[in-house]
């Protein structure tokens, strides 16, 4: 009973592993998977456990964004071309094994680097003592989030004054604004090259 | 609710502790999944027999009458049965692995945004400060499911399906989104337990009668929402008389039930929050909610303090219940049921439509959404904005019984400060408890930093 | 729990590297101009999940604050703004080359 009643069980460490799983999981199955459209419904699956992570690092914000926009948005659109770029079903392309030997070798020369990096600094190793009591004003960012991007930082307020942190009062508003007019000039460019003239044939589904 | 279950254990085991312990968490985890999931699954069972029996007095004929008696209220059970019994036929041609794994897809990303949907005053499985963006977002996801359907079937109406379903959601949630910034606007908020409690007292206060424009945009966000789900006279993915059965051409049995299911569930989802953001969430078209439940606690309390001093005797004392709790949670569950038949009227309109119009043709539904939904919700926005910025009178200004929307809002931000001082008195060594309570108004008031002109609440807490 | 409580920014660094390193190879070897967008886009996923672990309250007590989250928003739009120039020019790619295998794209070689 007593074994029971002291059981303390970390559950936000419980929930990184099994995220962690997932996204790991489905980039790796992304990676060794031919067909395009399983590549596509693992990348889903990352993308959406990575989610979870954001969930769990308390970006709430930024986790359902990246559902919005990453999963919802950009994903359907990946989808969509490949379906319109489909010569038969399930096509699938090999690469060569001498290629494959290649790039896991540099891949995995770059992970040793960045797993050694990861784990260099003590700080970043030891994590937060007690997560739980993390304040309320911490965790709710969502307004903090949107008076950055109209340019007000009211999570900067009572920096000292003189210190590095002033300086970024200024907040967000002018890269808000380029990344917006960005995507408006993005969005048209791709809809003109998209739209150019289709040869004869060429295309499976009509768009 | 995990509080709730570490009291128990508390009382159960003469035990103390601060904060819920993990067997807490995991109870409360399993008791929200299980009754969000007979939300869905339960719904379903309603809402198809519904559909059956409307469909039928809208044809002039009586649906259903065998199966449960006179109403045939059990067909859908004695249809799940068969459904189950069924063969589970994977065609030859098909991705076996994605032609299975669509319909999960589809059912867990509508069973996901429950999560955040609120069935009364903090009745909610995740109460979070995101929760209308969440909402969106995860039944954007909802679009995979088709997708994948019409793409591993192998079969030439399943593509089409899928590829008329994907360019349909997608356009849809443009307008949608639009629709769904308004509400958020004039609350000043994305927690949808807020935006429902600002909205309290008589059916003035709903946002959608708040001014001309929020009714011009609560009724686009209908139409979209039905577009987004994919139900007639937006139902082209599945249009039986052009694709055979669109995406679901090749699915039989419990599989080709999730795609229902999922389809049921979202069109609750899309009509409880319709319900949260325009038509005042669990708050009845006149507040007599309080002050029955304040009545009925007068009968209620005295029961269960007796029930808990009986219960007590075996356990150890259990202690008296709370003063007000019981009224409280009485208000609740009449704001749950409010919540509900709101939901279910939302549900029902989409049925009539679905057999009163004619299915639009795919251009058409292309039109509709970029040539008029997006027009016009983004004149409803612009409206509103402009309506709010002048302070012009809305609805909630009249004298009626109710509190005043700011009202409202104003004292759940000094109830998150409360929060944030009880759990920051905790641990004072923490140096990330040197910042003092966040409060968007008095912070940019007291520095000056918004500037003049810039949308700020009317009547915040300066 | 199997070694990782409290959970650490390191932990979330390595989740990153796993999914920068399996793009990395991804675009690598994929021969499908597809394949190669959806290496990127777990390239970006990568650096994006260092930038909010670098942000959280929750992983460290001395963190980067509300810059992490407001950068991991650029980069989610940049990303989708990405993938739509990508997928035109994949799209054009097809038109004129009657496939996506983008080792086919080999006429500018000498």
């Amino acid at each position: 009973m007593m074994l029971l009643a002291a059981f303390d069980f970390d559950w936000h460490a419980f929930f990184f592993m099994f995220f962690a799983l997932l996204t790991c999981g489905f980039a790796l199955a992304v990676l060794f998977t031919s067909n395009i459209v399983r590549m596509a419904f693992y990348l889903i699956l990352s993308l959406g456990a990575s989610a979870g992570l954001f969930f769990l690092a308390g970006a709430e914000f930024v986790g359902a964004m990246q559902l919005m926009i990453y999963v919802g948005g950009t994903l359907v659109l990946l989808i969509f071309g490949v379906m319109l770029t489909a010569q038969s079903r399930f096509v699938t392309m090999k690469t060569s094994s001498g290629e494959w030997v290649m790039a896991l070798v540099l891949g995995g020369a770059l992970l040793f680097l960045l797993l050694t990096a990861a784990f260099r600094v003590g700080d970043w190793r030891t994590g937060h003592p007690n997560p739980a009591n993390v304040g309320l004003a911490e965790s709710k960012t969502t307004t903090q989030i949107g008076m950055g991007f109209t340019g007000v930082r009211v999570d900067k307020l009572d920096a000292p004054e003189g210190s590095t942190l002033v300086s970024g009062m200024s907040g967000y508003l002018l890269p808000f604004v380029i990344v917006s007019v960005h995507l408006l000039v993005v969005l048209v460019g791709a809809a003109y090259m998209a739209r150019t003239k289709r040869r004869a044939s060429s295309a499976g589904v009509g768009a | 609710m995990a509080e709730f279950f570490q009291q128990i254990w508390d009382s159960f085991f003469q035990t103390s502790s601060e904060s819920p312990g993990a067997i807490a968490y995991l109870v409360a985890a399993v008791i929200h999944c299980v009754l969000i999931i007979h939300v869905v699954a339960v719904g379903a069972l309603i809402f198809i027999w519904m559909e059956r029996k409307i469909s039928g007095r809208i044809q002039d004929r009586l649906g259903p009458t065998r199966v449960g008696g006179a109403f045939g209220w059990l067909q859908t059970l004695a249809d799940g049965i068969k459904l189950i019994a069924k063969e589970d036929i994977t065609p030859k041609d098909a991705d076996a692995m994605l032609f299975k794994a669509a319909p999960y897809v589809g059912f867990a990303a509508s069973y996901c945004a429950y999560i955040a949907l609120p069935f009364s005053d903090g009745w909610v499985a995740q109460h979070m400060n995101t929760a209308v963006f969440f909402i969106l977002a995860v039944l954007g996801i909802e679009v995979f499911s088709p997708i994948l359907a019409g793409y591993a079937s192998g079969s030439k109406w399943s593509l089409f399906g899928a590829m008329r379903e994907a360019a349909q959601v997608v356009s849809y949630e443009v307008p949608l989104g639009m629709c769904v910034v308004v509400p958020c606007m004039i609350c000043g908020t994305l927690n949808l337990v807020t935006i429902g409690n600002m909205q309290a007292g008589s059916f003035t206060n709903w946002l959608a009668f708040n001014d001309p424009f929020t009714f011009i945009v609560a009724c686009v966000y209908f139409t979209c929402a039905t577009a987004s789900v994919n139900r007639a006279p937006f139902d082209l993915a599945e249009a039986e008389s052009e694709l055979v059965a669109g995406f679901h051409t090749e699915y039989s049995g419990l599989r080709w039930s999730f795609f229902f299911m999922a389809e049921y569930g979202s069109m609750f989802l899309v009509s409880g929050l319709a319900a949260i953001l325009f038509f005042g969430g669990w708050h009845g078209p006149i507040p007599i909610a309080e002050p029955i439940a304040g009545v009925l606690s007068l009968v209620v309390e005295p029961l269960l303090n007796f029930g808990r001093y009986v219960v007590g005797f075996v356990v150890g004392d259990l202690g008296q219940v709370t003063e007000g709790v019981v009224a409280t949670q009485i208000a609740n569950l009449m704001g749950c049921l409010n919540f509900l038949v709101k939901g279910t009227i939302g549900v029902t309109v989409m049925m009539w439509v679905r057999w009163t119009l004619p299915r639009l043709r795919i251009d058409q539904v292309m039109t509709t959404c970029l040539k008029y939904c997006v027009p016009i919700a983004a004149f409803g926005f612009l409206g509103a904005l402009v309506w709010q910025v002048n302070d012009l009178p809305t609805s909630n200004d009249m004298p009626v019984i109710g509190k005043n929307r700011f009202e409202v809002r104003e004292s759940w931000v000094y109830q998150a400060e409360k929060e944030l001082r009880t759990t920051s008195g905790d641990q004072k060594s923490s140096p990330d408890d040197q910042q003092p309570p966040f409060d968007p108004h008095q912070a940019t008031g007291s520095t000056e930093l918004v500037p003049q002109g810039a949308f700020v609440m009317k009547g915040g807490a300066r | 729990m199997i070694g990782i409580s409290p959970v650490s920014v390191s932990h979330y660094l390595v989740v990153g590297a796993v999914l920068f390193v399996t793009g990395a190879v991804c675009m690598a070897t994929k021969r499908n101009a597809l394949g190669v967008l959806m290496g990127v886009e777990l390239v970006i996923n990568g650096a994006n999940l260092n930038f909010i672990a670098f942000g959280s309250k929750y992983l460290r007590v001395e963190s980067l604050g509300l810059d992490g989250q407001l950068i991991a928003l650029f980069v989610i739009v940049l990303a989708a703004a990405e993938a739509a120039v990508a997928l035109a020019i994949a799209l054009n790619f097809y038109n004129n080359h009657a496939t996506i295998d983008v080792d086919q794209a080999s006429e500018l070689k000498g």
